[in-house]
């Protein structure tokens, strides 16, 4: 981290940091894993420079990484509104956001480059709302006083990412950046203690190859579907973060989930993933639950309908709670309420769900505005549920939907093996414990189009010495790429009973009861046996269909769940370490009476970066304390 | 509900397909489509009698959302089955019958062959932006977002263009696998933004010519694409694509 004032960190690091030179920049091999907006946009910065990158990713095209989801908005601190917004503020907000568990020189630096994205994007030719002046339109977010969200209807993350895509193509086209779809990342290789190259599967041919890099980038996202039902893209894993994790590569507070309030509820079993609806929505809804037990009891058993309950026996309960922000508190605040009043008993539909209403709204605006804003998603929610949302409340329930936790990284992005970075959801850097809604894309564009393509380069320009490796001729590519075979034929031959779903899904229980919202200790400790004794299963009772050599989406599967078992344990050990309430981590020892989290900041101001230390021995901790110093810290209040 | 499927099974790009028959029993009409497939690929991994695991169905999908466009199928004849404005992921159990008979089929075009089951290859999509549909600004090139004020309704239209998914539907549709619907909505969501103007008729070129050399047939505006568009991207923009970049024949 830079010294000095905290608004002229970059600057002076921009300043003083090695560059490579033109020359020597065609002479080095970048790796990047991943195509969303981190990886997309980093491959394609990289490759403008004149590195020569090697890009991969899981799916058939880049333009399908899991960001294409995103839909809500991405944060910039440009104030066009004229309400206040500044660099520092957006700073203040994310600090604030993350309950003071981030650390500063960073998320300063991300809200400073926030307005180059907005410029870099409009130049790419994405088309975010505009007014009738012609000038970019602004909505507010959960967690913020001002109105700083850019947007593109509610297809944001799809905008962007297809800007940043274009940019990639342009460099696939020019011959700087080389594309592999369909590939995943099986393994890290290092030699000599850096970062030196991956091991990878073809998913349609099978085949493992070896690729060199001078430096290997993590922008892989994140390991929500750990939970197995996220709003995560049903590919999303954490494989190449874990993977790098057994290799060295410390893996920093991975208890910090976010569980987003809006999402539509779950229909039974056959579930395969939950759809978020963006938090866009609470700019105009209102979120209730029935006043009395009884008329909630009248309206799950469809005996009576929302709309015939009169205001006075409607409970508003963010409005009652958190008079200030109401139904815009951050997220987590917003999910634990909800999960408080359905396990009080006032939920509606099946318990486990409350009411979202644009009623007042429609009243308000009218419908023709409502369904401007938020059309789309009004069509997504009628298609999946079968109710009209113009006329019947929503209703919604909190689900998995981000990750702040990840690789441990550096000011430089760097992660604790020289050589290996890590970018966008995959590292843990800006969030803290929470993050605010409309800041991971943010962050992704950040990280790929500001902040690596400058940090890699002071690494780098030690590299030029570095030949480009035969990988057959490096012992430590053909040991790793052993070990992948290992792993494959070890899956194969366990020939049991279960299929992969199906312990996925029951991992998922295990981790929403006992490491999901309202955490125990006593919980903690029964799910890490519970964890430990599916491994188990796992290994012995897991039926992998198919061949080896071809198309094989259960081996793939099975693959990720393999080290979706480790991670699930390695989060409930975070978990039960911190013993305090912070952002998305909630220990119900540790609340106030009124029942909002209790921060300890006297003893767990640090960021807990976890040790790999064997599959069945617990994970060593090392502690990254946190000072504050531009900022004042404080009891996080929305009241 | 219970149903008849009756599903193309391949082996891989070179072997011979064929379809089989699978039924399926209780599956819930709130279900989607793809958790529908879901439960008859838990069925097929769970069959006894068969103590080689049964291969389950191989098919594409990711976000079940709606939004990566990763998803597919033809089913019962139409491309994301029948609904509208729909992709297959976001297709429900309910609009089909207890007892229904349900065909799936891949994508089917020379553009896009198939590589397993219900599994197809659309690289060429990728090839066909890479030739130009971009707008060529280094990162950190940029002006003020504010800067060039963009009229609201040339950034709705836009916007509309841009919506599209990349999922091939539209060439599986038509009749001589065209790929003029997704190629027109590139070119003009980019030649309708002062940014993307500058290299409108050199990107238009450029798309085309990828497009022929890749195996997709010619546009004879017959339509069928726009009806099967999930995300509704109109056939005005062919009518742009003609009007002001091929008729003209303005050369690069
Ligand atoms: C439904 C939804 C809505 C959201 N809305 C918003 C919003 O409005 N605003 C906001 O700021 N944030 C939002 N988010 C969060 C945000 O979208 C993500 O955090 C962000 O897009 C992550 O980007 P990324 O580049 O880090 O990773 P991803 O986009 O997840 O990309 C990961 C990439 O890595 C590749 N990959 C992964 N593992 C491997 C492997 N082993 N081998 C090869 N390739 C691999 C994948 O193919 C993919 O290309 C939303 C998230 C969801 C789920
Ligand atoms: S134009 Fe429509 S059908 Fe064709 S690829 Fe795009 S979204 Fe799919
Ligand atoms: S799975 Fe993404 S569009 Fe259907």
């Amino acid at each position: 981290m830079p010294a000095g004032p905290i608004a002229e960190k970059w600057t002076k690091y921009k300043a003083e940091q090695d560059l490579v030179n033109p020359a020597n920049k065609r002479k080095l091999d970048i790796i990047v894993v991943g195509t969303g907006l981190g990886g997309a946009a980093a491959a394609a910065s990289l490759g403008e420079l004149g590195f020569k990158v090697k890009n991969f990713c899981y799916s058939d095209s880049p333009r399908r990484a899991h960001s294409i989801a995103a839909q809500g908005g991405i944060n910039a601190a440009k104030n066009y509104q004229n309400d206040g917004d500044s660099i520092y503020r957006l700073f203040y907000d994310t600090v604030k956001g993350g309950d003071y568990r981030a650390r500063e020189g960073n998320v300063y630096r991300l809200a400073e480059v926030s307005n180059d994205i907005i410029d870099q994007c409009v130049t790419q030719g994405v088309p975010f709302a505009r007014d009738y002046g012609g000038y970019l339109d602004n909505r507010s977010f959960g967690g913020a006083l001002v109105s700083r969200t850019f947007y593109a209807r509610g297809q944001t993350g799809q905008q962007l990412l297809l800007g940043a895509y274009g940019a990639l193509n342009r460099q696939i086209a020019a011959g700087n950046v080389t594309m592999h779809v369909r590939t995943e990342m099986m393994d890290l290789v290092v030699v000599d203690g850096k970062a030196r190259g991956i091991i990878t599967r073809d998913l349609i041919t099978g085949e493992l190859n070896s690729h060199f890099g001078h430096a290997v980038v993590l922008a892989t996202g994140g390991y929500g579907n750990v939970f197995f039902l996220s709003t995560n893209a049903m590919g999303s894993n954490g494989s190449a973060s874990y993977k790098a994790y057994k290799k060295g590569a410390m893996f920093a507070n991975p208890s910090f989930v976010q569980i987003h309030p809006t999402c539509i509820p779950v229909h039974g079993d056959a579930q395969s993933k939950l759809t978020l609806m963006s938090e866009s929505l609470r700019n105009d809804g209102r979120i209730w639950v029935p006043k009395e037990k009884e008329d909630a009891d009248k309206i799950r058993k469809g005996e009576l309908s929302p709309l015939d309950l009169p205001e006075e026996k409607r409970d508003y309960y963010l409005e009652r709670r958190y008079p200030a922000f109401g139904n815009l508190v951050p997220r987590d605040v917003a999910s634990r309420a909800a999960k408080e009043r359905c396990d009080a008993g006032y939920g509606v539909g099946s318990g486990q769900a409350v009411y979202l209403d644009f009623a007042d709204a429609i009243g308000r605006l009218g419908k023709a505005a409502i369904e401007a804003r938020y059309g789309n998603l009004f069509q997504m929610y009628e298609k999946i549920v079968d109710t009209n949302p113009y006329e019947l409340p929503m209703m919604i329930y909190p689900a998995i939907h981000y990750t702040m936790g990840g690789t441990w990284v550096d000011y430089e992005l760097q992660t604790t093996i020289p050589g290996l970075f890590s970018i966008g959801e995959a590292n843990f850097s800006d969030h803290g414990a929470n993050r605010l809604g409309a800041s991971a894309l943010m962050q992704g564009l950040a990280d790929g189009y500001f902040v690596l393509p400058y940090t890699i380069q002071r690494y780098l320009a030690d590299q030029i010495g570095v030949a480009r490796m035969n990988t057959d001729e490096v012992p430590e590519f053909n040991t790793v790429k052993k070990d992948t075979k290992t792993l494959i034929d070890k899956l194969f031959a366990v020939k049991g009973k279960r299929s992969v779903d199906s312990i996925h899904k029951e991992l998922g229980h295990i981790m929403w009861n006992h490491v999901g919202m309202g955490r125990t200790a006593e919980g903690l400790k029964e799910g890490i046996e519970m964890i430990k004794k599916l491994r188990k299963e796992f290994w012995e009772d897991v039926r992998i269909p198919g061949k080896e050599n071809s198309i094989n989406p259960e081996l793939e599967k099975a693959c990720r769940l393999a080290d979706f078992l480790e991670l699930g344990e390695l989060m409930a050990q975070d978990a039960l370490h911190r013993n305090e309430s912070c952002g998305g981590h909630f220990r119900e020892e540790y609340k106030t009476p009124e029942g909002e989290a209790l921060r300890d900041d006297k003893n767990f101001m640090y960021v807990a970066a976890w040790e790999f230390q064997g599959t069945e021995n617990p994970a060593k901790l090392h502690k990254e304390s946190l000072s504050y110093e531009a900022i004042e810290v404080k009891t996080r209040n929305y009241k | 509900m219970d149903l008849t499927l009756k599903v193309w099974r391949q082996e891989n790009a070179k072997a011979k397909g064929k379809f089989e028959k699978y039924q399926i029993k209780n599956i819930s009409p709130d279900s989607s489509f793809l958790e529908m497939i879901d439960a008859l690929n838990e069925q097929l991994i769970q069959d006894d009698k068969d103590p080689v695991a049964k291969e389950p169905v191989a098919f594409d999908h990711d976000c079940r959302e709606g939004i990566c466009g990763m998803c597919s199928l033809y089913i019962n004849g139409r491309a994301h089955g029948p609904d509208e404005e729909i992709t297959t992921c976001q297709l429900h159990m309910r609009k089909f019958k207890d007892g229904d008979t349900i065909v799936i089929e891949p994508w089917r075009a020379n553009g896009f062959p198939v590589i397993k089951d219900l599994m197809v290859d659309r690289q060429a999509f990728d090839k066909i932006l890479q030739s130009g549909g971009f707008i060529s600004a280094n990162t950190g090139n940029a002006p003020d977002a504010n800067a060039i004020p963009i009229g609201k309704d040339k950034a709705e239209e836009a916007m509309d263009a841009a919506s599209c998914i990349g999922c091939g539907a539209c060439v599986a549709t038509c009749k001589n696998s065209s790929a003029m619907l997704f190629v027109a909505s590139k070119v003009s969501q980019l030649a309708l933004l002062p940014q993307g103007k500058h290299e409108s008729v050199k990107r238009a070129h450029a798309m085309i010519a990828k497009m022929d050399e890749l195996g997709f047939g010619h546009c004879t505006n017959t339509g069928a694409c726009e009806v099967e568009c999930p995300k509704g991207i109109s056939l005005d923009h062919i009518a742009r694509l003609n009007r002001e970049f091929l008729a003209a024949n303005l050369m690069p």
